[in-house]
């Protein structure tokens, strides 16, 4: 079973993004780095972008397909995670720590009540997985 | 057969082509001749070709330069000679292997870290270049030297023109031939300037200084090559800091001919290679250890990465440039600079016999390679259509074709298969027809 932590909002598209202030750090979630198999790149903005929610701001490689990132929630890209060019692989071993991607400073408070809480991600995970 | 597929007539198979474009009258072609005949006749029709045995001073983006016989003899080899190049490492290490060594060769010739397995030509190379930079610093203004080949821009427009990108160009310094970057405001925002070099009207462009320009502004340096056998003789573009480099490989090992086959080379710096368009050969190992080589990086390709791939190639130029990787191997590098050696010296003493004559001048004055302007006393044009007449030589390339506002200026090309003979030829040629 993937691990969800507690107190981050996730996204239906395997994204999470850890709210403090007005800023929001994103990643994807460990069901993402596990279905993706072995990570070998991260393409990631940068700093000053802008996304709106659902978005695409990057992408990330594994050894079996590429797939898209997608914004959480809209805002400007404040910090990338560039520690993520040399050791992508860390997405596998952490995706909710170290395999940070970007932090947002975030469009407004309300940008989270449209994401999910742990426990209805899970179910979710849940669901998709029937 | 027709009843087979339930028609009735021949007719019948073309219904759903409207009747008014239909052809009603039988094809006017000749009657069948005999395989001694048709040579025959071929052989005459090949023989009012005189153009192709003229002694010829024609550059301008195609070069005809000499290509050992075992070019061709390996080229011809059934294991190579195939219709469509196999990319399965099962069935292809052959293949693989050449495309890696071409790949290297590009690489030690331009002085860049990694380079693809070709492209179409130099032109789409350059194209796909400007895309590239695009892509790398997500800015959408490119520089272009007014002294790049005016068909490269022209494929380069026809690339860029729905992808939201604007070519700006940079100035000519009249009196040096070189691109002008005087205005200090025109690199201001760019993705990359781009510069040939030797450039078209056969000036070396002072590559280090424009790479420091172009740095400075945050903008990427590319480099093309229209003349890949200069390489041998000027310092690589690598060294003088590119970030791109393109180069049409048509020098190496292949003839001149109508419309081609040329092929592009594409070399970039190993942090922009997920940027890179084309193919990728690199090695691997087998379970025994074996090294062996293999398709990689194929994830910025279109198969695996659709919409978002960095370039719609999905193959490479496979014999060409095999072509390239057999000529290069068999002169090494000291018989790539021993041609270049060679062609530049020849140019050089076409352009001071030349310049010598009354009435014609060398407009430009920055150092040279093979290829030369030469500004007559007359309409360019004219002179050379009256050259290949009345004195069977192709005296070189009427500018007024790209540039109206220059009718007396020609480009002369000079390479090792012109003998002293021919270029005085030339020269007399010239002197007599004013």
């Amino acid at each position: 079973m993937a691990n969800v932590p507690e107190k981050l909002h996730y996204s239906k598209d395997h994204e999470w993004v850890r709210v403090e202030g007005e800023t929001g750090t994103v990643g994807i979630t460990d069901h993402a780095q596990h279905a993706l198999g072995d990570v070998v790149y991260v393409e990631l903005p940068k700093v000053g972008d802008k996304f709106e929610a659902h978005e695409a701001f990057g992408s990330v490689e594994s050894v079996k397909a590429v797939s898209e990132l997608f914004s959480p929630v809209s805002g400007v890209v404040t910090e990338v995670n560039e520690s993520l060019q040399d050791e992508p692989e860390k997405v596998n071993t952490d995706p909710y720590g170290e395999a940070w991607m970007i932090r947002i400073r975030v469009g407004s408070a309300g940008e989270v009540d449209g994401l999910l809480s742990s426990a209805e991600y899970e179910d979710y995970l849940k669901a998709e997985t029937e | 057969m027709l009843a087979k597929v339930g028609l009735n007539s021949i007719e019948e198979l073309f219904t759903s082509i409207p009747e008014d474009i239909r052809l009603r009258a039988p094809l006017n072609v000749p009657h069948a001749l005999s395989e001694l005949e048709m040579l025959a006749r071929f052989e005459e029709i090949a023989g009012r070709n005189t153009a192709a045995r003229r002694p010829s001073f024609l550059g301008a983006g195609a070069y005809a330069h000499y290509s050992p016989t075992v070019v061709d003899h390996l080229i011809s080899r059934s294991e190579f000679f195939t219709a469509y190049t196999p990319y399965q490492p099962e069935i292809s290490q052959g293949t693989l292997q050449a495309i890696f060594e071409f790949q290297t060769l590009c690489c030690q010739l331009t002085g860049m870290e990694v380079a693809n397995a070709s492209m179409y030509d130099g032109s789409t190379a350059l194209a796909e270049a400007v895309m590239m930079s695009e892509r790398i610093t997500r800015r959408s203004r490119v520089v272009v030297s007014p002294a790049v080949h005016p068909e490269y821009l022209e494929v380069v427009q026809t690339y860029v023109q729905h992808a939201g990108i604007e070519l700006v160009r940079a100035e000519f310094n009249e009196g040096t031939g070189q691109t002008d970057l005087t205005d200090d405001a025109i690199l201001n925002d760019a993705a990359a300037l781009v510069v040939q070099s030797p450039n078209f009207f056969g000036s070396i462009e002072n590559l280090n200084r424009m790479a420091d320009r172009a740095h400075q502004a945050g903008a990427l340096f590319i480099v093309c090559v229209t003349e890949s056998i200069s390489f041998g003789l000027l310092r690589s573009p690598g060294a003088c800091d590119a970030d791109i480099v393109v180069a049409e490989g048509q020098s190496f090992g292949v003839p001149v001919s109508f419309g081609g086959p040329f092929v592009g080379l594409f070399a970039t710096r190993e942090k922009y290679a997920r940027q890179m368009p084309g193919r990728l050969v690199g090695t691997a190992f087998d379970k025994e250890g074996r090294r062996g080589f293999v398709l990689t990086l194929a994830t910025r390709e279109q198969h695996i990465r659709r919409e978002k791939a960095t370039s719609n190639i999905c193959t490479n130029q496979g014999l060409v440039a095999l072509a390239a990787t057999v000529y290069l191997t068999t002169m090494g590098r000291r018989g790539i600079e021993e041609v270049a050696t060679q062609c530049a010296q020849k140019a050089a003493y076409a352009a001071r016999r030349i310049s010598a004559l009354d009435g014609f001048s060398l407009p430009y004055s920055a150092p040279r390679f093979n290829e030369f302007v030469v500004c007559g006393p007359q309409a360019a044009d004219g002179l050379l259509r009256r050259l290949a007449e009345e004195r069977n030589i192709t005296g070189g390339l009427a500018l007024s074709r790209y540039f109206p506002d220059k009718p007396n200026d020609f480009l002369v090309c000079c390479t090792e298969m012109n003998t002293r003979a021919e270029i005085d030829n030339l020269v007399n040629g010239l002197s007599s027809l004013i």
